[in-house]
């Protein structure tokens, strides 16, 4: 079974990826309205920064968020004088960079869902009476929900995994930023750890495979509940 | 008079420019498919802004371009019923009826549920998902959403146009009915004109 070190990685990551999908789902909603909604100059530009991370290598995304939110860097002094929060060597480190990491997928996933919404509901609401924000509360949000589900699945499992950018940025510190990948690869540099690199990798195919599920459950019952909406 | 429309909109390279009062009754809006029917009930909703123009309905101006005057479409207790019902797929029948008689104020409200219910025959359909409707069905519930939201008039965008011969006959007994029983001003777009020759109390034609 499982030791108290390892149990202590599995909760580590399961608090990093969670707080990283929770603090990014508002900012992921905000940024897929604005791209699948919003004319302005500089969206494609926009567009661009959020899938960047998609693309970019893991570690150059990890040295960037090191420049910009590292000690010295202008948004990490900012946070740490005004909230207190500091990223470098710790949890919250970790979780920022599983957010970066997250984000595109989670934009891209619900801007979709967004963009199948049919607008002339809306129009519908309105002449029914409802102000712009009660028809987006009562009619675009629910019908963008599957989207809004798969964006949490998608950047939940993308968390779990991210390994190059969080060890770039937050290091490897047990009990701090030693998530499950990072962990498993600190168990590979030490011979006749292959077990525990075992234990730690049938882990993640249970985390990974669990959420799927889960939101395959819950898409059902959407899309039983809903009349026919599917994902 | 019931509505009192002048107003003018560039749609595309088009300019469509409208002229017209009726009184009580159905008033049809006639004319080939892309002469700006659609449009028109639109601007009327206030779904879409007209370039200029005026539009009154029962003596109450909902918009005027020369005075600024330009009310959003929750303020125009308009019965807006779309060519395709346009039902919300994520609520059941009855919470599709209900959705804008919960949004008028009491004192708007001139119809209650079991009312409408017994008025379109739908009893039997409040249950049911939008998904699993007929098309005669769900119009006849998309009618009592709009009848239920409190409306002062009703705008009907060709309801009848995905419908067969048995299930027009019918909801057009209900247009009847709207129209002499409940005396609801109806601004009614059409292309066929035996629905009209039909209903029409008015005939305004649309180039």
């Amino acid at each position: 079974m499982l030791s108290l070190e390892e149990w202590e990685v599995v909760r580590l990551s399961l608090k990093v990826s969670g707080v990283a999908v929770v603090a990014t789902l508002p900012i992921a909603f905000a940024l897929a309205w604005l791209l699948a909604r919003g004319r302005f100059p500089g969206k494609l530009l926009l567009d661009g920064i959020v899938h960047l991370p998609l693309v970019l290598p893991p570690v150059v995304t990890g040295w960037l968020l090191l420049i910009a939110f590292g000690a010295q860097g202008p948004a990490g002094r900012f946070l740490a004088d005004w909230f207190g929060i500091g990223f470098v060597f710790h949890w919250t480190g970790a979780a920022l960079a599983a957010a970066v990491m997250a984000l595109p997928l989670m934009v891209r996933a619900i801007r979709l869902s967004i963009e199948a919404v049919d607008r002339r509901l809306e129009g519908a609401a309105r002449t029914l009476g409802a102000t712009p924000l009660h028809a987006f509360l009562t009619v675009t949000l629910p019908l963008s929900l599957p989207g809004v589900l798969a964006g949490i699945v998608l950047g939940f499992a993308r968390s779990i995994g991210e390994f190059g950018a969080t060890i770039t940025f937050a290091s490897n510190i047990p009990g701090e930023t030693r998530t499950l990948p990072i962990a498993i690869y600190t168990a590979l540099q030490i011979p006749g750890a292959e077990a525990q690199v075992t234990r730690l990798a049938l882990i993640s195919v249970a985390l990974s495979l669990g959420a799927l599920l889960i939101s395959e459950g819950l898409a059902r019952r959407i899309r039983r509940e809903g009349g026919g909406h599917v994902l | 008079m019931s509505f009192e429309i002048d107003i003018a909109r560039t749609l595309g390279t088009k300019r469509l420019a409208l002229r017209f009062q009726a009184g009580a009754g159905l008033t049809a809006l006639w004319g080939p498919s892309g002469a700006g029917k659609t449009s028109t009930l639109n601007m009327i909703a206030g779904l879409l802004r007209p370039d200029i123009g005026r539009i009154a309905v029962g003596g109450q101006t909902l918009f005027e371009s020369a005075k600024g005057i330009d009310l959003p479409p929750e303020r125009r207790r308009a019965g807006y019923i779309f060519q395709d019902g346009r039902l919300f797929p994520h609520r059941r029948v009855r919470a599709n009826l209900l959705y804008g008689q919960r949004l008028a104020d009491v004192a708007d409200r001139w119809m209650t549920l079991e009312e409408a219910v017994d008025f379109l025959g739908i009893a039997h359909l409040l249950d049911r998902w939008p998904a699993t409707l007929s098309g005669g069905e769900a119009q006849r519930v998309a009618i009592g959403r709009a009848l239920l939201s409190g409306p002062r008039f009703l705008l009907m965008d060709e309801p009848l146009s995905s419908l067969d011969a048995p299930r027009r006959a019918e909801i057009m007994t209900v247009i009847e009915r709207i129209r002499d029983e409940i005396k609801l001003p109806i601004l009614y777009v059409s292309h066929d004109r035996t629905e009209i020759d039909r209903l029409a109390t008015t005939t305004i034609r649309l180039d």
